[in-house]
C-alpha cells in the first residue's frame, strides 16, 4: 500500500526527516510515535502534500504509484485521507456543504454518481450521530469555534465519509476525553479491513490499547530509530525517549 | 508543486462564458453627440417636451463637466464620445403581446444565459422586464402585478403611460447633472425600467431585470426608476451578462430609488459583464450611478451587489437617510480577477433623525487586478442618534494584485455613533490544502474559501440569486488557481 524509501526532507534548508523507510500493507496499521518535533508531523504532511516540504532524497509509493508527484487533491481522491493534528477553521463554509463537496470529489474520481444534497444531509447525519455529532455542529461552519475534541470528531466523521483506502491520523486522540477516545477508536476501527492500511500517531498508549498496531515505529531525530510489535508502546512508557534518542549515551 | 500564489502568476483567465453575440437586425442612430441626436432619440420614443427639455438641460450641462479620471483609482483608456451610437433598436414590426410574438432569436439568447423566459415564468414566479439593448422586448407577469396596482414596466411606457409619476421623481434622486456620467444619462438614456407600488402594497414576487449589452459600438445609458408609497415593499433584483467582443464598451446607467414612509426597497445585483480578457483587452466600462432616498420616516433601503464584472467599475450605491428612523445598508462583494478594476463603495448621508445605516463590503482581487473600497459616511447637523457600523474586508489570491480601503467620515453631530472595521489578508493556504487533502480541486476550494468570505453578504441576497451568485464567484474566479 505505502513504501517509503530513505526520505529525506528539510524545511528553510534545515533537514528534519533524514532516512525513513516503511513498508505498509494493506490490512495493516502502523503507530508511529516518538518525542515532540521529532517529525512525526511533517512526515504526515508530506505524504499529504503539503506545501513548504522539500523532499531532499528517497521516494514514496503509494498503491504502486510514485506519491511524492501527485496533487494533494490526487493523493486524496485516490484513497490517502489525512486526520490533521491541528484542523483548520474555514469560517462562513457550513460543515455539511464542505463535507459534500469531499465526497462528491472522491466519487466522482472513482466514477461513482454524486450524492444530492438530502441524500448527503442523511448520511452525514448517520455517520454523525455514531460519533457524537449533532445536526447543529453539521450546520456551522468547518471547525469554526470547535472545540479540541469536537475537531477530532470531525476529523473522524470525515474519514467514515471519504472511506480511505490509507488513513493517517496525526493525535487524533490528542484532546479526547475517555469517553469520546472510545468513540473514534471505535470509528478507526470500523475502517479496518484487509484492504485498508493505517498509520495511527500518538504519544499515548492508552489509544493503542483500543486500536491494536500491527507495527509500532519510535520516530526520533528524524529517523525510525526502533520498530517493534503492539509491545513496544508499554515499554516506552516505562522508560521514555531518552535511550532512543540518545543512544550513545 | 508550487503554492497557490504561485499557480495564479502562470494561469491565463477564464473563458468568458456568456460571450456570444445575438444576430437581430439592429436600427442604429449616426455615430456621435449633439442636441439632434438627443431630439432624435426624444422622438423616437415619443416623447413628451418637458423630458426632451429635461434631456438638453443635461446635456448642456455634461458639456461643462469632466469626466472622474483623477480621484478614483483606476486608468482607462480614452473614450470617444463622438465615436459611440447613442441610440439602437432591435427592429420589431409591433410591441409583443407575449413571448410567442418575440423575436425567437432574442428568446434563444436569453436561454444561452439560462434565463429561459418560460421557465422563469411557469417555475419561479419571477415577472422579468428583459431588456434587449434599449428596447424592452418582453414584459411578463404584468397583469397580476396590475390588479394590486403595482406598476412595472419599461421607462419608455411609463413616460407615455405615467407621466406624472415620472415627471415627479425622475432626477429627484440623482439631479440630471449630477456627475459626468449620471448628465451623459440623463441627456441620453434610451430605456430601463420603472417601478411604483402604490401605499401599503407588498409586492408579492420579486421583480427582475435582465441586462443585456449586445449592439456593437452602442454605449448603454439604462435609466431606472422605483417608488415605493407609503407602507410598501419591493425586492428588485437586477443581473446581466454581456457577450464577448474587442472595443470597450461604455455603461453608464442611473439607477434612483425612493421609499416613502414606513416603506422599503430591497435591490439586488448581479453584476457579470464582460471583465476583458487575461491580458486587459476589450470589457466593458461600467460608470453607474445608484441612489436611494429614504425620504420618508422609517423608510428602508438595502443594496445588495455581487460585482464580478467590467473590466473597470466606478460604482458607489448610496443612501440619502432623509426620513426619520430611515435605514440605509450596503452588503457588496466585488471580484476582480486579471486585468480588472474596481473604484466602488456606498455613500450613506444622515440628515434625519435616529438614522442607522450598515456597510458591509468584501472585496476579493485575483491576478493583476486592483480593486478599492471608497466609502463615505456623513451625518448632518440635524441627524440626532445616527448609527453606521461598516466593515471592509479585502482577500488577496496571489502576489500581483491589489486591494485599498479608503473610508470617509464626516460628522458634523457629535451624538453619531460611528463604527469601522477593516481587514486586508491573504486567502489562506492552509485552508486551501486542507480542502484539497479532501479530494476538492484548488479552483473549488478557493471558490469555497471565497464564499465562506462572503457568507454575510451573500446571505442577504434573495435565495434564488444568492444561488447564481454563489456558481459566478466560483465562475469569475476560474483561473486564479491552478
Ligand atoms: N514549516 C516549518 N518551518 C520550520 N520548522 C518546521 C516546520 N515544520 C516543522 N518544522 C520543525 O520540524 C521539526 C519536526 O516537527 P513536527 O511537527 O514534524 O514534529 P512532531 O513529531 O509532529 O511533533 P509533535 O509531537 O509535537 O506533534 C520541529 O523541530 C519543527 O519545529
Ligand atoms: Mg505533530
Amino acid at each position: 500500500m505505502l513504501k517509503i524509501h530513505d526520505l529525506h526532507v528539510a524545511v528553510d534548508g534545515t533537514e528534519i526527516l533524514n532516512g525513513i523507510d516503511l513498508d505498509l500493507k494493506a490490512g495493516e496499521v502502523h503507530a508511529i510515535m516518538g518525542p515532540n518535533g521529532s517529525g512525526k508531523s511533517t512526515l504526515a504532511n508530506v505524504l499529504a502534500g503539503r506545501d513548504g516540504y522539500d523532499v531532499t532524497g528517497g521516494g514514496v509509493t503509494f498503491k504502486e504509484h510514485d506519491l511524492l508527484g501527485m496533487a494533494p487533491e490526487e493523493r486524496a481522491r485516490e484513497g490517502l485521507f489525512l486526520a490533521f493534528q491541528y484542523p483548520v477553521e474555514i469560517p462562513g463554509v457550513a460543515t455539511t456543504t464542505f463535507l459534500k463537496h469531499a465526497v462528491n470529489a472522491v466519487r466522482r474520481h472513482r466514477g461513482e454518481e454524486e450524492v444530492d444534497a438530502m441524500g448527503f444531509v442523511k448520511l452525514a447525519r448517520e455517520k454523525g450521530r455514531a460519533l457524537g455529532i449533532d445536526d447543529a455542529m453539521l450546520k456551522r461552519p468547518v471547525n469554526a469555534g470547535f472545540s479540541g475534541g469536537e475537531k477530532k470528531r470531525l476529523e473522524t466523521l470525515q474519514m467514515a465519509l471519504l472511506e480511505p483506502g490509507l488513513a493517517i491520523l496525526d493525535e487524533t486522540d490528542s484532546g479526547l476525553d475517555i469517553d469520546a477516545l472510545k468513540t473514534v477508536a471505535d470509528g478507526v476501527n470500523a475502517l479496518r479491513t484487509e484492504d485498508r492500511a493505517m498509520l495511527v500517531i500518538t504519544h499515548y498508549q492508552r489509544l493503542l490499547d483500543y486500536i491494536v498496531p500491527d507495527r509500532v515505529h519510535v520516530l526520533a531525530q528524524g529517523r525510525i530509530m526502533r520498530s517493534g510489535d503492539k509491545d513496544l508502546p508499554a515499554e516506552l512508557e516505562r522508560q521514555g525517549y531518552a535511550d532512543l534518542v540518545n543512544p550513545a549515551a | 508543486m508550487s503554492d497557490v500564489s504561485g499557480q495564479v502568476e502562470g494561469l491565463a483567465g477564464e473563458q468568458y462564458k456568456y460571450g456570444f453575440v445575438t444576430d437581430v437586425e439592429q436600427e442604429l442612430a449616426p455615430r456621435g453627440l449633439n442636441e439632434d441626436i438627443i431630439r432624435l432619440i426624444s422622438e423616437k420614443k415619443g416623447e413628451p417636451e418637458w423630458l426632451l427639455e429635461w434631456r438638453l438641460n443635461a446635456y448642456r450641462g455634461w458639456q461643462g463637466m469632466e469626466e472622474p479620471r483623477h480621484w478614483p483609482k483606476l486608468t482607462f483608456e480614452k473614450i470617444e464620445y463622438q465615436n459611440l451610437h447613442y441610440y439602437a433598436a432591435p427592429k420589431q414590426q409591433a410591441k409583443p403581446e407575449s413571448l410567442d410574438e418575440v423575436d425567437p432569436e432574442l428568446l434563444r439568447t436569453y436561454e444561452k444565459l439560462g434565463i429561459p423566459l418560460q421557465e422563469q415564468e411557469w417555475l419561479a414566479g419571477v415577472a422579468v422586464d428583459a431588456v434587449f439593448d434599449s428596447v424592452s422586448v418582453a414584459t411578463t407577469f404584468r397583469e397580476q402585478l396590475e390588479e394590486q396596482g403595482i406598476i412595472f414596466c419599461s421607462m419608455s411606457e411609463a413616460v407615455q403611460n405615467h407621466p406624472d409619476l415620472v415627471r415627479r421623481y425622475l432626477g429627484s434622486v440623482v439631479p440630471k447633472t449630477d456627475n459626468f456620467f449620471a448628465a451623459l444619462n440623463s441627456a441620453v438614456f434610451t430605456d430601463g425600467s420603472f417601478v411604483y407600488i402604490p401605499p401599503g402594497v407588498k409586492c408579492p414576487m420579486e421583480l427582475s431585470t435582465y441586462f443585456r449589452i449586445n449592439a456593437s459600438e452602442t454605449g448603454q445609458f439604462e435609466r431606472t426608476l422605483i417608488v415605493a408609497d407609503k407602507g410598501s415593499y419591493v425586492s428588485y433584483l437586477e443581473g446581466c451578462t454581456a457577450p464577448q467582443r474587442d472595443e470597450n464598451q461604455l455603461h453608464a446607467a442611473v439607477v434612483e430609488l425612493v421609499a416613502l414612509d414606513d416603506a422599503e426597497i430591497k435591490y439586488s445585483t448581479v453584476q457579470n459583464w464582460y471583465p476583458g480578457d487575461a491580458e486587459g483587452r476589450g470589457g466593458i466600462y461600467n460608470f453607474v450611478t445608484k441612489r436611494g432616498a429614504c425620504r420618508g420616516k422609517n423608510s428602508k433601503i438595502s443594496w445588495t451587489q455581487v460585482e464580478t464584472g467590467s473590466a473597470v467599475t466606478w460604482k458607489y450605491p448610496s443612501c440619502v437617510l432623509q426620513g426619520d428612523n430611515s435605514v440605509g445598508e450596503f452588503y457588496s462583494v466585488a471580484i476582480t480577477n486579471n486585468h480588472q478594476q474596481a473604484d466602488t463603495g456606498t455613500k450613506m448621508i444622515h440628515i434625519g433623525r435616529n438614522t442607522r445605516s450598515t456597510i458591509i463590503s468584501k472585496g476579493i482581487s485575483a491576478g493583476q487586478s486592483n480593486q478599492t473600497y471608497r466609502g463615505l459616511v456623513k451625518v448632518l447637523p440635524r441627524g440626532e442618534g445616527a448609527r453606521n457600523f461598516t466593515q471592509c474586508d479585502s482577500l488577496l489570491i496571489g502576489g500581483r494584485c491589489g486591494a485599498h480601503t479608503v473610508p470617509y467620515v464626516e460628522s458634523r453631530n457629535p451624538d453619531a455613533q460611528l463604527e469601522h472595521e477593516a481587514t486586508t489578508s491573504k486567502i489562506d493556504e492552509d485552508q486551501l490544502f486542507y480542502c484539497r487533502q479532501r479530494g476538492i480541486d484548488p479552483e473549488e476550494a478557493v471558490s469555497l474559501v471565497v464564499n465562506g468570505f462572503c457568507k454575510d453578504v451573500l446571505q442577504k441576497l434573495p435565495m434564488e440569486f444568492a444561488v447564481e451568485a454563489q456558481k459566478l464567484l466560483g465562475i469569475s474566479l476560474e483561473g486564479s488557481v491552478g
